[in-house]
């Protein structure tokens, strides 16, 4: 059986590549967004916040979707699900990395925090300032620079902890004697530790903090899920495109079309899962018909962001609905892959749409400098999995539950 | 409805019982059915069963529960009784979702159910032949059709070979009547 890895050299230089056309993209970005002297105040303003914008939104989409496969292995772990077995190293390797785009996500959160600043107030955090605005001031107790500083921190590294911490788990498994379990029930109390964890970051504080607060008039208390979802749908897509790459080389042998099948229901079970969210929180909204409230849909689905609205809505949910739900398209390596690779830009863009109307409003771009730093994020997230995966055996033979992933039927 | 002669074997282990199906199935008689009393993994496949259409019914149903709903409420606030609910529009698709929602899921599911006892036979009421009272306790039955071309004699002994510890010949109904159980009789004798 094959079970290592060698990072191919094609591989090698293609992320590469990305990782140069992403720092290339980020210069020119300093020297011509972040430096710009266009005479025109106001886009000169939005050049500004334009550079800082699209690196939160890269940075926060690329550490939610890695921290997925961590939250992944626990539940599974927890559940003792078996048929991740099969795969298990691809989630372990992206966990492994998670402090990568935890490093890169700090820095760019802080710097916006507390570097970003045009004539004494930010653009992207207007509640840095809050003087002069009672909402704001009202907030100040939760919205403010040191909690934020911390938060972050605390979160990243939570995160990319207990990513390195169950991959050293699985990896002393393989040391471990035949048939012992003791490894196996110390994963699960790490699992529930992570879940917890979890669940008072991704699930409901961290997303505030970042993407919330980008509008911190505006409030939604499902936001938090429906970014979650948006993460775990692209996060399960992510895994899905190395377990495909992997199987492309040669590699995982022991993952069959069963398993395919299910990382695709997956796919489509959150992409509806994800609508369903971002209908309960648009529908309450349209419903109540707020001032306060609507204004954020104002902006998105009938002012300059529509486009990117209904396309979001579209490649998100009617795409994955119509294509995924027959049972020989979940098995066609090509349809899932496309669909895989197609969820992940849908949610990117809903990230985008997330965060940039409020600081941007009308002078948005979809051009060189986002799709630059999207490549650059990119090249780093194959490279650094790639890397991880070619470390260690790719089939977890000492796994207690390796013979049910073997036997796995969806 | 047909009356017919079947060779009937019992089993008493699952692990005895695949390979029999095995070796029946590639003998060349005629499999009727299989009968245990839990559901037996992989045995579908033992059997050779094809996939099931039922999801596309169930898609046919739920399509039905989305245009009802939609076709219903439209027909309810654009022309029957317009009622003004906030000053929203008469017809506001986000207000009709969650009805539309749920009637789809209403629908696939009711639908789905009732297919599913269809197909299986399983209607309240419905009654089938049971070839051997432990069918449903601890017997593994395997079923096969006599015609008159098949020994009858031979079909016992080659169920005997491929493990059986019971074998019998019955003439029964082989699929569902509905009504009384001594209806049989009026099925068995006409």
């Amino acid at each position: 059986m094959n079970e290592r890895f060698q990072v191919p050299a094609r591989l090698r230089n293609m992320s590469l590549a990305l990782i140069a056309v992403g720092i290339i993209t980020l210069l020119v970005g300093v020297f011509t967004l972040l430096g710009s002297n266009n005479a025109d105040h106001t886009l000169q303003h939005a050049d500004k916040t334009r550079f800082w914008a699209v690196l939160l939104q890269n940075a926060v989409f690329f550490v939610m979707i890695c921290t997925v496969s961590v939250f992944i292995q626990a539940a599974s772990t927890l559940a003792q699900g078996g048929w991740i077995v099969a795969y298990r190293r691809v989630p372990e390797a992206i966990g492994a990395n998670v402090w990568i785009f935890g490093a890169i996500a700090a820095v760019v959160l802080l710097c916006v925090a507390f570097v970003f600043n045009i004539d004494g107030h930010n653009p992207i955090y207007h509640w840095v300032h809050p003087e002069g605005d009672n909402i704001l001031m009202g907030k100040k107790a939760f919205l403010n620079p040191y909690m934020f500083a911390g938060f972050t921190i605390a979160t990243v590294s939570l995160w990319a902890f207990f990513g390195r911490k169950f991959r050293s788990l699985s990896l002393a498994q393989e040391k471990a004697a035949k048939n012992s379990t003791k490894i196996y029930w110390n994963s699960m109390k790490w699992a529930g530790g992570f879940l917890v964890v979890y669940a008072l970051t991704q699930m409901s504080t961290t997303p505030w903090m970042w993407i919330m607060s980008v509008q911190p008039h505006w409030y939604s208390t499902m936001f938090s899920w429906y970014t979650f979802a948006s993460a775990f749908v692209s996060g399960m897509s992510l895994i899905l495109l190395f377990v495909i790459y992997l199987k492309n080389q040669g590699n995982l042998e022991l993952v069959t079309k069963e398993h395919m099948h299910d990382l695709g229901k997956f796919m489509f079970a959150f992409s509806i899962f994800w609508t369903y969210v971002w209908f309960a929180q648009y529908m309450l909204i349209w419903y109540g018909n707020i001032p306060e409230e609507t204004i954020y849909f104002k902006l998105r689905q009938q002012g300059p962001y529509s486009i990117l609205f209904y396309a979001i809505f579209i490649i998100n949910f009617v795409m994955p609905i119509l294509i995924l739900m027959a049972r020989p398209s979940k098995r066609n390596y090509f349809t899932v892959t496309f669909m895989a690779m197609l969820i992940i830009f849908g949610h990117w863009l809903d990230f985008y749409n997330m965060i940039m109307p409020e600081p941007l409003g009308v002078n948005w771009h979809l051009s060189w400098y986002e799709m630059g730093i999207f490549a650059g994020f990119v090249g780093v997230l194959i490279l650094s999995v790639a890397t991880t995966l070619s470390k260690s055996s790719l089939v977890p033979t000492n796994n207690v539950l390796l013979k049910e992933a073997v036997i796995h039927q969806s | 409805m047909a009356i017919k002669k079947f060779a009937v074997a019992a089993y008493d282990d699952e692990e005895v019982l695949f390979p029999a199906v095995k070796k029946v199935r590639n003998s060349g008689y005629k499999l009727h059915d299989v009968y245990t009393p839990f559901p037996v993994h992989g045995l579908d496949g033992a059997l050779g069963l094809k996939e099931t259409d039922l999801h596309i019914a169930g898609f046919i149903y739920g399509l039905c529960g989305t245009s009802t709903a939609v076709g219903f409420m439209s027909w309810i606030f654009l022309s029957d009784w317009p009622v003004n609910f906030g000053g929203k529009p008469h017809f506001s698709l986000p207000a009709f979702i969650p009805i539309t929602f749920e009637l789809t899921v209403l629908f696939a599911a009711v639908g789905m159910v009732l297919t599913f006892c269809y197909l299986n036979q399983i209607m309240p009421g419905v009654k089938k032949h049971v070839f051997h009272p432990r069918q449903t306790d601890d017997l593994f039955l395997i079923v096969l059709e006599i015609n008159d071309e098949t020994s009858e004699q031979e079909a016992l002994d080659y169920l005997k070979s491929t493990g059986a510890i019971e074998t019998n010949i019955q003439v029964a109904e082989s699929e569902w009547w509905y009504g009384r159980w001594d209806k049989k009789e009026a099925y068995e004798l006409s």
